[in-house]
Order: C-alpha cells, then sequence, then structure tokens
C-alpha cells in the first residue's frame, strides 16, 4: 500500500555532499502500523517528509497504493513533532482542524460533522472555540491529530509526536493512537527515537543505520492487542524485542562515533 | 558558495542598470517631457559637473554636519535618560503621558517656532535634528534596559554585585542591541530633519541647494541634488545598519522597529 | 513601603507630572511676557477658536483626507508587493537595490520634484508624495514577516493540499500580519510628517499651510495652535492605531505570553 524503493537523499554535491539517507526500501501494508527508530541525526524527519511528498528524494520513489508520490499525496496526512509550530495560532481549534478540508469539495455540513467527529474522536469537543495556545502541550497534540484525522486519509504520518510532551501526557496519547487506528481503519507509519514506544504500538518496527540512511532490521512485534500501557509493558515478549531494538541502535550509534576506547588503566589486582 | 555570491550580485548591479536604462527611455521617448524629467544621462552629467565645484561637496559637508550634530546631541541626551527611566519603573510611569504625547510630535511642525526663535542659524538645524531623533533613541533605549534577562540579574544580585556594577556589566551590554537599532532610526530621522531645515529655512547645505534650482527653474540641477541626497542617505543607512549588526551579532536576535 | 502605598504613589505621579508640566508652561509663559512664547492659556482659546470648529472643515480635513488616502494606498501597496518578495529570492534580489535607495531618501527632497511630476501642488500631488514615502515601512515590514513565517506551518498546509494562492490567504497573510501592523504603526506616524511637509511647502489648504501662513504672518497664537493641533493629531491617530491593533492581534499577545512560558 505504501511503498519505498530505494530512497535516497543527498544535499549538496562533489565533496561538500551530506547523504542524508542512503538506500531505503521497505513496504507498508493496508491497516498496519509500523514504526520507524533509529540513532539520532539519521534523517527519520527528511524521510517522513519524502515520503509525504514535501521533499523530493535524490534517488528512488515512493509509491501509494501504486502510483507515484510527486507531491503531497491526497491519502496522506501528516502530524509533525512541533504542534505549537504546526497549528496557526490565530484560529480557533475549530479552525484549524478544518484547514485540511478548505479545498475538498464538502457541503458546510459536511465539513462541521467531520469537525466535530475528529475533535471527539481525541477527546476534545469542549474546546472547540479555544485557541491553541490556551490548550496544553499534550492537548494541542491532540488537536493536531484531530485535523489529520479530519483530513480522511488512509495513512497517517507522524514524526516523533509525543517527544515534545510529557511523559504521563505521552502513555494517555499512544493508547489514543492506538485506538484511533482501530476506529478508523488507517495505515500508521510513526518514526519515533523512543525504544519502548517503537516496540509498544506497532505490528513491525523498522531500524535505521546511522547516515548514509539504511534499513537495519525489520523486527516483527508480535505482542497480543489490544496493548495496554501495564499489561504489555511487563510481558517477557515486550522486555525482549525491546532489548533487542535496543541492542541494534547501540550498536550503530557507536559504529558510527568513535568510541571513547577504555583504556587499560592499570587497577588493583592485577599486574600492570 | 563563491558563485552564489557572483550571480546575485550580478542580479543587483543587472537590476540598477535597468531602471538606469528605464529613466533614460521614458525621459527622451518622451513619455515624461524632458523638462519635467530630465534623462538619466542628463542628470548624472549635471552631476558630474557639480562634484567637480567645491560648492557642491560644501554643500554636502554642511548637511552632514547637521546630522551628525543632531545625531549626537540627541544620543548624549536620550541614552543616559533612557537608561534612567528603563530603570525605574517609578520615573517611567510618572513621565510615560508626556513622552507618549510628545512623542508623535512631527519636528516639521516646529520649524516656524524655530524661525522666530533660533532664526537660520545651525542651532536651529541641531535643535530640529536632535529633537526628532531624540525620541526613537530614548523608546529604544529604555526598551533595551527593561528587557535585561531577569535570571541573570538575580544570578549578579545574589553574588553581590552592587547596583552601579549591574548597570554596567549586565544591563547595558544587553541594551546595546536596542541602541544600535535606536541610532540607525534616529539616524535617518536626523538627517531628514537636517535636510528639512535646509529646504524651509535657506540654512546652507543640500537642502538649501534643492530650494535654490527649484526658485530658479533649474531643473536638471534639482534632480542632481536630489539624487546626490539620496546616495548620502543611502551611505548613513548603510554605516548604521552595519553598526547595528554588529552590535547584534554578540546577542540573540532581537526585534526592533524594521523601517 | 507597602506595595499599595507604592502603586498609589505611582498613579499619583502619572496624574501630577503631565500636569506640573502644563502649570510650569502656563507658568513661564505667563511671566515671560514674550510675543513668540505665548501664554498656554492663550493659545487653548485661540485653538478652540480655530480648531473648533470653524477652520475645522477648511483645514483639518482636506489634511486629514490627505492621509487617509495616502496611507491606504501606501498599506495596499506595500502588502501586495511585500508578499511575492517575501516569497521570492530573486525578486527580492532584483527589487533590493531600489527599495533600499527610496527608503534612505529624505523625503523633502522629492518635494520640488513631486510638484514637477504631476504638475499640481494639489490633492494628487499630495497624496502621492505621502503614499509614495508611507509605502516603505509596511513594505518592508510585511517582506520580514512573510519570510519570518514558520516552515513547519507552511509544510502543514502544502501536505494538506492547499495550492500556493490559499496558503498565502489562510497561511502566509495572518501569519505575517503582527509584523505588517507593526509596519503600519510607523507608516502612520510618517504619513502625518510627510503631509506637514508637503503642506508646509506648498499647498492652498491643510493644517500645514495654516502653519506656513500663520508663521508668514507673524500671527502666534494661532501658529502655535497649529502646532498643537499638529501634535495632537499625531498621537491621537496613534492611539486609535493601537486600540484597532489591540484587538485584530488578541490571540497574538495571547500566543505570544504562552510561548513565553
Amino acid at each position: 500500500m505504501l511503498e519505498l524503493k530505494g530512497i535516497g537523499k543527498t544535499y549538496s554535491s562533489g565533496a561538500k555532499a551530506t547523504h542524508a539517507i542512503g538506500d531505503i526500501s521497505f513496504t507498508v501494508a493496508e491497516g498496519e502500523f509500523v514504526c520507524v527508530v533509529g540513532p539520532s541525526g539519521c534523517g527519520k524527519t527528511t524521510l517522513l517528509k519524502c515520503i509525504a511528498g514535501l521533499l523530493p528524494p535524490t534517488r528512488g520513489e515512493v509509491l501509494v497504493r501504486g502510483r507515484r508520490v510527486d507531491g503531497p499525496p491526497e491519502e496522506l496526512a501528516l502530524v509533525f513533532q512541533e504542534y505549537g509550530r504546526s497549528l496557526m495560532p490565530w484560529a480557533s481549534v475549530r479552525n484549524n482542524v478544518l484547514l485540511p478540508l478548505r479545498h475538498k469539495r464538502l457541503s458546510r455540513a459536511e465539513r462541521s460533522r467531520l469537525v466535530e467527529e475528529s475533535l471527539d474522536a481525541v477527546g476534545l469537543t469542549a474546546f472547540l472555540d479555544h485557541y491553541p495556545w490556551q490548550l496544553s502541550g499534550g492537548m494541542q497534540q491532540r488537536v493536531a491529530i484531530a485535523r489529520a484525522l479530519a483530513y480522511q486519509p488512509t495513512t497517517l504520518l507522524m514524526d516523533e509526536p509525543f517527544a515534545s510532551v510529557d511523559a504521563q501526557t505521552r502513555g494517555d496519547l499512544e493508547d489514543l493512537i492506538l485506538r484511533v487506528r482501530d476506529e478508523y481503519d488507517i495505515t500508521v507509519l510513526f518514526v519515533t527515537h523512543d525504544i519502548d514506544e517503537s516496540v509498544y504500538l506497532p505490528d513491525r518496527v523498522v531500524v535505521l543505520t546511522h547516515s548514509p540512511t539504511e534499513v537495519k532490521e525489520i523486527v516483527p512485534v508480535d505482542l497480543p492487542r489490544p496493548r495496554d500501557q501495564l499489561v504489555t509493558k511487563e510481558l517477557p515478549e515486550f522486555a525482549h524485542l525491546r532489548g533487542h531494538v535496543y541492542r541494534l541502535i547501540k550498536r550503530e550509534q557507536e559504529s558510527e562515533t568513535p568510541a571513547l576506547e577504555a583504556t587499560d588503566v592499570p587497577h588493583a589486582g592485577t599486574a600492570v | 558558495m563563491r558563485t552564489g555570491r557572483l550571480v546575485e550580485a550580478s542580479v543587483v548591479l543587472l537590476s540598477i542598470a535597468a531602471a538606469l536604462v528605464f529613466w533614460e527611455a521614458i525621459s527622451r521617448t518622451g513619455v515624461i517631457s524632458e523638462k519635467d524629467l530630465p534623462a538619466m544621462s542628463t542628470t548624472f552629467r549635471e552631476l558630474w559637473s557639480l562634484i567637480q565645484t567645491g560648492s557642491f561637496w560644501l554643500a554636502f559637508a554642511q548637511t552632514v554636519r547637521g546630522w551628525a550634530l543632531g545625531l549626537a546631541v540627541a544620543t548624549v541626551l536620550a541614552v543616559p535618560i533612557g537608561i534612567l527611566l528603563g530603570s525605574s519603573d517609578f520615573a517611567a510611569s510618572a513621565f510615560r503621558v508626556p513622552i507618549e504625547f510628545l512623542r508623535p510630535i512631527p519636528s516639521a511642525a516646529l520649524i516656524p517656532l524655530l524661525f522666530l526663535t533660533l532664526g537660520t542659524t545651525l542651532k536651529s538645524e541641531v535643535f530640529l535634528a536632535s529633537f526628532g531623533a531624540f525620541w526613537p533613541l530614548l523608546v529604544q533605549t529604555m526598551y533595551g534596559v527593561r528587557d535585561v534577562d531577569p535570571i541573570a540579574m538575580d544570578t549578579a544580585r545574589s553574588f553581590g554585585v552592587g547596583r552601579l556594577e549591574r548597570l554596567y556589566r549586565i544591563t547595558l551590554p544587553s541594551a546595546v542591541p536596542y541602541i544600535a537599532t535606536g541610532l540607525r532610526i534616529s539616524s535617518t530621522v536626523s538627517l531628514i530633519l537636517a535636510f528639512t531645515a535646509e529646504l524651509f529655512m535657506g540654512l546652507p547645505g543640500l537642502g538649501q541647494k534643492v530650494n535654490f534650482a527649484q526658485a530658479y527653474g533649474l531643473d536638471t540641477q534639482l534632480y542632481a541634488y536630489a539624487l546626490a541626497t539620496g546616495f548620502l542617505g543611502v551611505a548613513i543607512h548603510l554605516a548604521m545598519s552595519a553598526l547595528e549588526r554588529r552590535a547584534l551579532r554578540w546577542h540573540p536576535s532581537q526585534r526592533g522597529e524594521t523601517a | 513601603m507597602s506595595r499599595r502605598t507604592y502603586t498609589l504613589l505611582k498613579i499619583g505621579a502619572e496624574i501630577a507630572v503631565p500636569l506640573a508640566l502644563l502649570a510650569g508652561w502656563q507658568l513661564w509663559t505667563t511671566h515671560a511676557h514674550s510675543v513668540k512664547f505665548p501664554r498656554l492659556s492663550t493659545i487653548l482659546v485661540q485653538f478652540k477658536d480655530m480648531w473648533l470648529f470653524s477652520e475645522f472643515g477648511t483645514h483639518v480635513v482636506p489634511s486629514l483626507e490627505r492621509i487617509g488616502l495616502g496611507f491606504a494606498i501606501a498599506v495596499a501597496a506595500g502588502i501586495l508587493l511585500g508578499i511575492p518578495l517575501g516569497l521570492s529570492r530573486w525578486a527580492r534580489l532584483w527589487a533590493m537595490p531600489h527599495i533600499e535607495y527610496w527608503r534612505a531618501i529624505p523625503p523633502p527632497a522629492l518635494l520640488p520634484i513631486t510638484i514637477l511630476l504631476l504638475h499640481s501642488i494639489g490633492n494628487r500631488q499630495k497624496v502621492a508624495f505621502i503614499a509614495f514615502f508611507c509605502l516603505f515601512p509596511v513594505l518592508l515590514n510585511t517582506i520580514d514577516g512573510v519570510r519570518g513565517i514558520d516552515p513547519t506551518l507552511v509544510d502543514t498546509a502544502r501536505s494538506y493540499g492547499l495550492g500556493p494562492l490559499e496558503r498565502i490567504r489562510r497561511i502566509v497573510l495572518p501569519a505575517a500580519l503582527p509584523q505588517i501592523v507593526a509596519g503600519m504603526r510607523n507608516s502612520l506616524s510618517l504619513a502625518v510628517i510627510t503631509m506637514v511637509l508637503a503642506e508646509y511647502f506648498s499647498s492652498t489648504s491643510g493644517v500645514g499651510y495654516v502653519l506656513l501662513i500663520s508663521k508668514n504672518t507673524f500671527q502666534m497664537a494661532p501658529m502655535w495652535a497649529a502646532i498643537v493641533l499638529i501634535g495632537l493629531l499625531g498621537y491621537l491617530l496613534n492611539v486609535l492605531f493601537i486600540l484597532a491593533e489591540r484587538r485584530a492581534l488578541a490571540w497574538h499577545r495571547g500566543w505570544r505570553a504562552s510561548v513565553a512560558g
């Protein structure tokens, strides 16, 4: 349903070339929840922007339902990490959620209905006429999610959406997105740097290398659904998967930066 | 990238050249009569011959003098008063109303008054220029002093740093970008008013030259002097902006007034 | 000193200082017996006689009309030109040398030229003069406002399929508005100044004209009344503008306050 074929992104050229992305290929099936995780600075946001049609890849192509992505495709909705910067501060929550519907041919009533439904799905019906900056961080991100839902996409692209939110709110938002996925039956591609999150949410985890970025390993996540913040995270299987992903990333990080090799420090008990 | 710079520079030059050619064209072809708008080449030729006269440079220097003195007097008054008012909440409130009222007065309105009091002397020009230049600088200085990071101040206080020392170690450096912005704005105002005084009061300088040229119907000369005044304005503006940028370099970007 | 005492003293000073200055003005001018500096009370009486309301229609209204029209044209042109210039780096490069020149030239230098080119000293010339110079604060602020827009906001709009015109209407303009309005405020005070200059230089009506005539005929009180009126005009227009700005940009204040933490 969503295919990445040999995506590469290089900035500048010649000696100064920065290979943000080397070669990334994987597929996301309809209705799947896939997390993408990798060491810091491995170009996760760049990748998402290429998929969303905001940035043209230097190499390779993205196919959505078989069609090549040239600009922002109708079926995809993007949720950024910086919710504060993606919501319009001069518009009410209602008008913010209306934004993606502006150019769709829908009647006023239809638009209203979609707005109300999606705000209901994220539990913010009471805040229709508030301004985004009057809400907490977690609530603002929920508005951004509601906006994406109102757009009626088949796929949700999320770029570390819960990274700027406190830990407790993050748990709530994670469960919200799982509920929403089931309710709306959409495909989700979720980029994160939080390893726990990357195992808790998806059906599969795509682990990336450091730049030039490639797919290191795709880890299937067989944990039972519905997921639960307490029950699922207590399962041995969860710890095992989490450890596996953690080790993969740690190895990537170490192979990139020259490790501070422990020198042979003489200590008590060893002969120098 | 060096090629990028080259391309940029050529676009700028091309743009200027195109405008000059356009000017020449509309004048020569009579779209605007040559009497009303002398051709570009004619005007530049006139300017060229003027530049070679002593009287041009004398007038030029006189305008620069008026500008400089006006800015200097304004600075000497506005910065200390601004620091005072900016540091004292009480003083700032007390003088808020008079400042808010005097600030928007167009200094040009004072010309008749100056005619009748200080007369057609350099004093009038300097008074006018400094009166106008005073207010933007005062306001900017006040903003700058008030905008000091309270955490930095608290830290200093907790280390027992005295009031005066806090002023010149923390407050002043933090206010410098604002003062630099204020200087740039005030500089523009000072030039405008110095020129205005010369134009309207017949004080020696470029403004007076423009006035004469207009009075005697010497249109080409009129345009030449106006052109030269524009160049002076650009030169001063570029210099003050460069100064402002240097002052801003040491601080996170501050938003002052743009135009 | 308690908080309350301090606040009371502060408010007291806010009222007392302006009153003291006015009283001082009256006392000094009474004592000085100078023709050039008539008593404050005389000026106020003259002010009432002239501007309320006998000469109001003859002079104040034309001046206000010129300011209004010049300002309106400047704002419209500034925004219409500023948006594309803010969005396109090449357009900016091309336009910048010209903008830098015309914004730096002292406006009075062009007064005789506008008269020559427009063959008039009437409203046409005045409005053109005012509009031309008031263009630049709005233009420059619009460019800055557009350039400073958060790319995340634009990316969001793009990702939801909004075309360039829609993006300008729904994202660019509202986002740049606070900056544009700051430019408009500067432009308005510049409008008052350029109006006075233009009328003082050559006119047959208007507040600036009254200023000139009263000086030429050595009528001190009317001259002072004109000066006070011009100051009052500048002050009132500024206050009105700030009030309008507060209403229109209420969201901006709230947003900045929340961001500041």
